[in-house]
């Protein structure tokens, strides 16, 4: 084997950036706390919350991603992405500090006494009102509480352990039964961990912490639809961080072919993300039931007509033409470029998923569009975060996992 | 109908395949064609092939269908013979979505797959000439096209030198034409014994 560059270090330049971003966030809190979170009115204060809410929550769902990624080629027995998983592995290792961040704020926003965003937690308000009475079975504080905890704490420990799977054998070559073996738990602990992922991150979470902010209506496909988001959006952080590490000259095994593979997920998952975000739009628009159709109303035709369709623009169009060539997959620019925007276009998409609810008039019904520019702020903060927490497990791991039973696949991958 | 003067030889492995291509073409030698049992990645790099352009044509077939399907909807159900469906615009776009998107890829797949079939030469009542029917079995076969500044007993030595076997000089068609391999008996193709010129 020739002689590889396994730890990485951090470059200094990029130590002052992560924690400039994270300085930006810090502040945009401040300010937006100023200006909203401390006011008295409960409205301006959910707009605070909401704001802390969207971005928590996204990130959080999007580092996840990075370990169901692994989870997911582990259960196919994928070798191709053995070259580059410790990059995916340090990605989701930030899920412990985002799961804290995002728990507290979850709780905190549950258990206040301002019921703007999830006004189902409004005991005195259900009693008269039949949607949700029917619904209090799922959506009432007990069930959000234990559920949320019990997911945060399922995904850190599932993580940490497939984590600890791949380090076990970075000093000790495997023999050819210790390698069987060592394939079959990985294969054992993947099914687990998606078992349980299919269970919260593709079903009971988005309905819980996103759709139920807008309480009175449902969609069965919302979860799978935040799923797709959040998993493509994952494969985009994944693919910048192999980019980084190829432009400092590590990663030595990884090659233009690896990067292809990324791109095509990348390319596939916008056009699975644009059919569930269409499959749920077309069928309500269709049925054109009363009901069902809230939800569209301020987004198609109130103030977020704009935001609305420019995530399709970002989110579909984009990568359906620019990630289209082969060229473009095996482009180191292209693909930055491409990983930047699809991080934005479903970061947006978060947000007129959270937003429209909490910012809605409750005398009008007229929902409008706050300035965004602190809460792109908060989200810069939080790219800050994963870039520190990212690069600190980067640097603590060998970066090729050189025991894996599978290298070699990944060293001669061709597509 | 071209017929040309051919180099053919056989190759027992692809490990021997390999640097007899790249021998060949770096002393200049025009290489017609490749064939072997089964499909091998690199090859296509190894021969210096450019890359197919099967992608771009199936975009433009994606493009055609797109359009076939919009516009003939919007033709039908704006102007041709307006309908009220449930109240909906009669310009009711999400509602076509779904067909244009299955007439998208029906066009660009049976638009590539008539594509590649011609590219390959493929068709029904069609024939072609073979150089070696074991290159459907077992062997790989490299055929260099003669030039007029080919040496021909140089050039068979230097394959031979390569690890080629069997190595031969005939004349082939290399266009198709119509026909049946079952009742054509166009001397080129049933023989087992190449004809040798020279």
């Amino acid at each position: 084997m020739m002689a590889i560059r396994e730890q990485f270090s951090k470059t200094k330049n990029f130590n002052l950036i992560s924690l400039g971003l994270m300085g930006v966030g810090l502040l945009s809190i401040i300010i937006l706390f100023i200006t909203h979170g401390a006011s008295g009115d409960h409205r301006m204060q959910a707009r605070f919350w909401a704001s802390l809410l969207q971005n928590s929550v996204y990130f959080l769902l999007v580092t996840n991603a990075a370990m169901f990624f692994i989870a997911a080629t582990t259960l196919a027995w994928g070798g191709w992405q053995v070259s580059f998983r410790r990059v995916s592995e340090a990605i989701s290792s930030c899920v412990p500090v985002l799961s804290i961040t995002t728990g507290i704020i979850l709780l905190a926003i549950v258990l206040s006494d301002n019921h703007t965003i999830y006004h189902w937690t409004d005991t005195e308000h259900v009693k008269h009102d039949k949607i949700l009475l029917h619904k209090a079975g799922f959506l009432n504080k007990g069930f959000f509480i234990v559920w949320t905890i019990i997911t945060l704490v399922g995904w850190n420990l599932l993580g940490a352990k497939l984590r600890q799977l791949s380090r076990k054998i970075d000093d000790r070559p495997l023999d050819n039964a210790g390698a069987k073996k060592y394939i079959w738990d990985n294969t054992v602990w993947a099914a687990i961990f998606i078992v349980f992922f299919s269970l919260t991150v593709m079903s009971s979470i988005p309905w819980l912490w996103l759709m139920s902010i807008d309480a009175h209506w449902y969609s069965t496909m919302y979860s799978w639809y935040t799923f797709a988001s959040s998993f493509v959006a994952g494969i985009a952080l994944i693919t910048i961080f192999v980019i980084y590490l190829k432009n400092l000259g590590y990663l030595e095994f990884t090659n233009e072919e690896h990067l292809h593979d990324l791109g095509k997920f990348m390319f596939a998952f916008s056009v699975f993300w644009t059919y569930l975000w269409f499959s749920q739009f077309m069928l309500i628009w269709y049925a054109n039931i009363p009901e069902e159709t809230t939800y569209f109303e301020p987004r198609v035709e109130g103030a977020w007509n704009g935001i609305f369709w420019l995530t399709v623009i970002i989110n579909f169009l984009a990568p359906l033409l620019i990630l289209m060539s082969r060229g473009a997959k095996r482009n180191y620019g292209t693909l930055t470029f491409m990983c930047i925007l699809i991080l934005f276009g479903h970061w947006m998409d978060f947000y007129q998923m959270v937003f429209p609810g909490p910012m809605k008039d409750p005398e009008t019904s007229v929902s409008h569009v706050p300035m965004m520019l602190a809460d792109l702020g908060i989200g810069l903060g939080f790219v800050g975060l994963i870039m520190f927490f990212t690069a600190r497990a980067l640097a603590n791991a060998p970066l090729i996992a050189k025991n894996h039973p599978f290298l070699k696949e990944s060293l001669i991958h061709h597509t | 109908m071209s017929v040309k003067k051919f180099i053919v030889t056989s190759f027992d492995d692809e490990e021997i395949l390999f640097p007899a291509i790249r021998q060949v073409r770096k002393s200049g030698y025009k290489i017609h064609d490749v064939y072997t049992p089964f499909p091998i990645h690199g090859l296509d790099k190894a021969m210096g092939l450019r890359d197919t352009s099967l992608h771009t044509a199936g975009f433009v077939y994606a493009i055609m269908g797109t359009a076939t399907a919009l516009a003939f909807m919007t033709w039908i159900f704006t102007t041709d013979w307006p309908m009220n469906i449930g109240g909906k615009p009669h310009f009711a776009l999400p509602a076509w979505i779904p067909i244009t998107f299955e007439l998208t890829v029906l066009f660009s797949a049976v638009g590539m797959v008539l594509t590649f079939c011609y590219l390959c030469q493929l068709a029904p009542f069609v024939k072609k000439d073979h150089f070696r029917l074991r290159s459907t079995d077992d062997l790989f076969v490299m055929a260099i096209e003669c030039t007029t500044k080919t040496n021909e007993e140089q050039a068979i030595a230097f394959l031979a030198q390569l690890g080629g076997k069997d190595i031969t000089v005939e004349m082939k068609e290399t266009e198709w034409w119509l026909g049946r391999y079952d009742k054509d008996d166009r001397h080129t193709l049933i023989k087992t014994e190449p004809e040798i010129i020279h």
